[in-house]
């Protein structure tokens, strides 16, 4: 029994459950082997489903579809609010519309190399096959993706890829699948056989004799914590990136659920693994909270640059002549350009900056310039495709990029890493799920434009469904009553850490202690990493942690509505996660994907990876707040896909 | 620059609720409408005093849950724009600025500046959707929509369901709302077998929750962060008098 393994902690070997046989049929394979619940029987399992973003909504409506009777948990006021909604970009998918050589081998091994080799080859085969079926139950939906005249939906290319296979719906397609997930949910809610609790937040998980059992989670109106026991739990809740404090994800995004989770024994994979964005909207000045993207579908038509003397950095740049501007991912990358993959797009922006040639204030910027494209295609052309990017890139900084170019700068984004899951998205706790965002298993050690919301939706409608049917036919998890003392006992811990953060009383807000995190990580493990960086991270998280422990200022009262409360115990635990993020960071000795170790580079700069050592999963397990995590391998073998060395020259 | 800030304080949805002074120092015109919030908030919670509350997000103008009336419209009135993209550069020096939550009877508030929109999930439940299980959909291409009729669904699917529309409406009618979502599923050929029972399903709901009539002032598309058009009303209308005679 897994559950044993936890015990004996570093002996724990990791069983992927990948299926046997050929690449191509392994899923089909999988599909005839898994066991099924009759239809009779599923309305007695009961799952929690936490989160409503792509992942979290298409999950729990299509469960409820199947019969089984569902729970779903969101703490925003309305799950259609959850962060997929801001994807602006597009989602990939290998329909091979446009007939320009695309496949589902082809977007397979893109995904794989754009992630450098650390993702499980299985799991991206499966993503990019069921990638198809999402657009086709997208449109049967009524999302309004973008069409040609004749009626037929059209493509556009993405960063990292020369096929154009990306669907996209105007510069909201993260809006218009969300609202498409959203809408299904609705229709289940009001057929009762989703319940659905928003404002509410997961606080714990509860684990009896091994299974995932429930969670305890917290009313943000009331204060009110209650125990919701399931047969199963779905963890759909996200990323963590907001642990750079600054990055383009919503406030309220955080690593509560999926880190509580950890601390009942989950495994986090490969937390190092966090991607910077190379078109962001500059860093404006220390007021600021939240950074904005701006899609990277902007690339397919603009062109990146400096001035190639540091001493014109803080001219106009229209005063800049032609011979004097370095087009530096055209001049590095000739075959990709300015469409290379965002790692690689985001420190070579960083590198020209510290060479002294960024531009705007602090000089760290780098223009986005469509004035070719304007020039080409005329100022119309370019308000279709991207005029609500402009405009919303003026109202942020007053400046109108018609006329002048963008300045951009890479900013916290995503993560590819998260809880460990195998092959059919369960954790190393049986009866835990994780999908979307919050798990580790597609992206590898960086994720290709548009691919996240494929991601989210593939787990949610495609994969999950499948696979929880399975656990509930071969394992039969009995019943648990929310009486039992495992849930009485994870509310008494969760009421206890309210008090506890009430009862410190100090001077600091948690904003300004989540700020201190985000600024040591940034630095220290942001887009390059060396040695003694981390090490000294290392040092001054736990001194951070206990001056926060010291000295936050939490007012209010725990029974009733305070954001106060809720900012604080979220930072609390972004707080412990950063020292296994930075620890992660430093036993990956090698660069691949995002994850740049100075130490290790190419004489020309590029990422060297060591495949002999470090192709494998990192997959860490908490001993508890006193010695250090045990990590556990697994490792990535590649029956298909040959381990190339990445190159965008 | 500094401004005074008049904020509506409620303790909770039973309490009565009034006004309070804060003042807002060194506020720096680059400074989003929520981060100067923030700051104020920094500093209250910095002196142990609670802090104002305010629902937000994503602070991209996409997700909905931002919902200020600042200075008597909501969102704050630069055309096109949410609160969490309104900056400071468009206040004055000295200024005093009125901040009050959204105020409808569909719309009970929960405390300070956050107020319950659950009635407009309510409204989605009772039909704004296309019945399609998953799994079995035909392919993407197997239904060809014009590129026109794809826009204007767009259009109105563009909502980002903040209740602004209804906040601004003297009636504090839902109208808006509601006819963008009848609109975008109505006007695709997917949706059309359900047009008739979605018009009538939602705008029967939207008068249960106690939202108001519409009088087609067209404030609500003035004050709109996606600039939904007044003209989806209009469709609405007609598939509601449509809808209701197919079903007498």
């Amino acid at each position: 029994m897994i559950a044993q393994e936890i015990g004996t902690g570093a002996n724990m070997t990791l069983d992927a459950h990948i299926p046997s046989g050929p690449l191509a049929g392994k899923w089909d394979k999988h599909r005839f082997e898994m066991k099924l619940v009759s239809p009779a029987n599923k309305r007695k399992f009961e799952v929690v489903v936490v989160g409503t973003g792509l992942a979290g909504a298409s999950a729990a409506a299509s469960l409820a579809e199947l019969g089984y009777r569902v729970k779903c948990f969101c703490f925003q006021d309305s799950p259609r609010r959850a962060h997929s909604i801001a994807a602006q970009g597009g989602i990939n998918a290998a329909k091979n519309y446009p007939s320009d050589g695309d496949s589902v081998y082809r977007l397979f091994y893109d995904t794989l190399k754009g992630g450098d080799f650390r993702s499980r080859e299985a799991n991206v085969y499966r993503l990019a096959q069921v990638s198809a079926n999402i657009i086709d139950q997208c449109v049967a939906q009524g999302v309004p993706f973008a069409r040609e005249y004749g009626g037929l939906l059209t493509n556009r290319s993405f960063g990292g890829a020369q096929v154009s296979r990306t669907f996209y719906a105007r510069g909201q397609t993260g809006q218009q699948l969300l609202l498409g997930a959203y809408q299904a949910l609705c229709r289940q809610i009001a057929g009762g056989t989703v319940k659905m609790f928003p404002r509410m937040e997961m606080l714990d998980l509860v684990v009896i004799e091994g299974q995932a059992k429930g969670i305890v989670a917290r009313n943000l109106v009331s204060g009110e914590i209650t125990s919701h026991p399931a047969e199963a739990v779905v963890l759909a809740t996200g990323g963590y990136a907001n642990v750079f404090y600054l990055s383009t994800n919503a406030k309220g995004c955080n690593v509560t659920a999926t880190w509580r989770a950890h601390k009942k024994g989950a495994l986090f994979a490969n937390p190092c693994f966090t991607q910077i964005h190379p078109t962001c909207i500059p860093v404006a000045g220390e007021h600021q909270s939240k950074l904005t993207l701006m899609s990277e579908s902007l690339r397919n038509d603009g062109r990146v640059w400096v001035p190639k003397r540091p001493e014109d950095h803080g001219k106009a740049p229209g005063a800049i002549a032609e011979a004097d501007r370095d087009y530096f991912l055209e001049r590095k990358y000739p075959s990709f350009g300015n469409l290379a993959p965002r790692d690689i797009s985001s420190r070579a922006a960083k590198e020209v900056c510290d060479s002294g040639r960024g531009v705007g204030p602090g000089g760290r910027g780098v223009y986005l310039d469509l004035g070719d494209a304007i020039g080409r295609l005329g100022e119309q052309v370019i308000q279709e495709r991207y005029g609500n990017l402009f405009d919303m890139y003026e109202k942020i900084t007053g400046e109108n990029a018609y006329k002048a170019p963008m300045r951009i700068y890479p900013a916290a984004h995503y993560v590819m890493g998260g809880l460990w899951v195998d092959y059919n998205m369960m954790s190393n706790l049986p009866g835990l799920f994780v999908i979307g965002e919050a798990n580790f298993s597609d992206h590898g050690a960086n994720r290709l434009g548009a691919s996240a919301l494929m991601q989210g939706l593939a787990d949610g409608y495609f994969i999950l469904p499948y696979t929880i049917g399975n656990y509930f036919a071969s394992v039969k998890p009995a019943r648990t009553s929310a009486s039992h003392p495992e849930f009485k006992k994870a509310e008494q811990e969760a009421n206890a850490l309210t008090a506890r953060l009430l009862s410190v009383k100090g001077k600091r807000s948690a904003a300004s202690l989540h700020r201190q995190l985000g600024r040591l990580l940034w630095d220290k493990c942001g887009m390059t990493r060396n040695e003694a960086g981390l090490k000294e991270a290392l040092k001054r998280i736990p001194e951070l942690r206990a001056e926060f422990w010291n000295n936050v200022s939490v007012p209010g009262q725990g029974g009733e509505l305070n954001q106060a409360l809720e900012y604080a115990g979220r930072v609390a635990d972004f707080m412990e996660f950063a020292e296994l993020l930075c620890l992660d960071a430093l036993d990956r000795r090698e660069s691949c994907g995002c994850h740049f170790r100075e130490e290790f580079q190419t004489p020309d700069g590029e990422a060297l990876r060591d495949d002999q050592h470090f192709a494998y999963v990192a997959a860490w397990q908490r001993q508890g707040p006193d010695r250090p995590p045990v990590m556990h391998p697994e490792p990535l073998v590649y029956e298909e896909a040959h381990m190339s060395t990445r190159s965008y020259k | 620059m500094n401004l005074t800030l008049r904020i509506w304080r409620q303790k909770n949805g039973q309490a009565p609720g009034q006004f309070g002074t804060w003042e807002a120092k060194d506020v720096s015109p680059d400074m989003s409408f929520l981060e100067m919030l923030e700051t104020v908030n920094e500093g209250l919670i910095e002196r142990g005093q609670e802090p104002i509350v305010f629902d937000s997000d994503c602070h991209e103008g996409i997700c909905g849950s931002c919902s200020l009336v600042i200075n008597g419209v909501p969102h704050g009135g630069q055309h096109g724009t949410a609160t969490c993209q309104l900056y400071m550069r468009h206040f004055k020096d000295g200024q005093t600025i009125t901040i009050e939550p959204w105020r409808a009877r569909a719309f009970p508030i929960l405390k300070d500046l956050a107020a319950n929109r659950s009635a407009l999930d309510r409204i989605i439940q009772a039909g704004g959707f296309i019945s399609v299980n998953t799994g079995g959909a035909p392919d993407g291409n197997t239904l060809p929509v014009s590129k026109e009729i794809a826009d204007m669904a767009m259009d109105a699917s563009a909502c980002i369901g903040c209740g602004a529309c209804v906040a601004v409406c003297k009636n504090a009618s839902a109208m808006l709302f509601v006819a963008a979502k009848v609109s975008h599923l109505g006007l695709l050929p997917q949706g059309k077998a359900e047009k008739d029972r979605r018009v009538l399903h939602m705008v029967r709901q939207m008068d249960a929750e106690g939202f108001g009539n519409c009088t087609v002032t067209g404030s609500c598309e003035a004050v709109c962060p996606k600039e939904i058009s007044l003209n989806f009303i209009a469709r609405m209308n007609r598939d509601y008098g449509i809808a209701l005679l197919k079903n007498r």
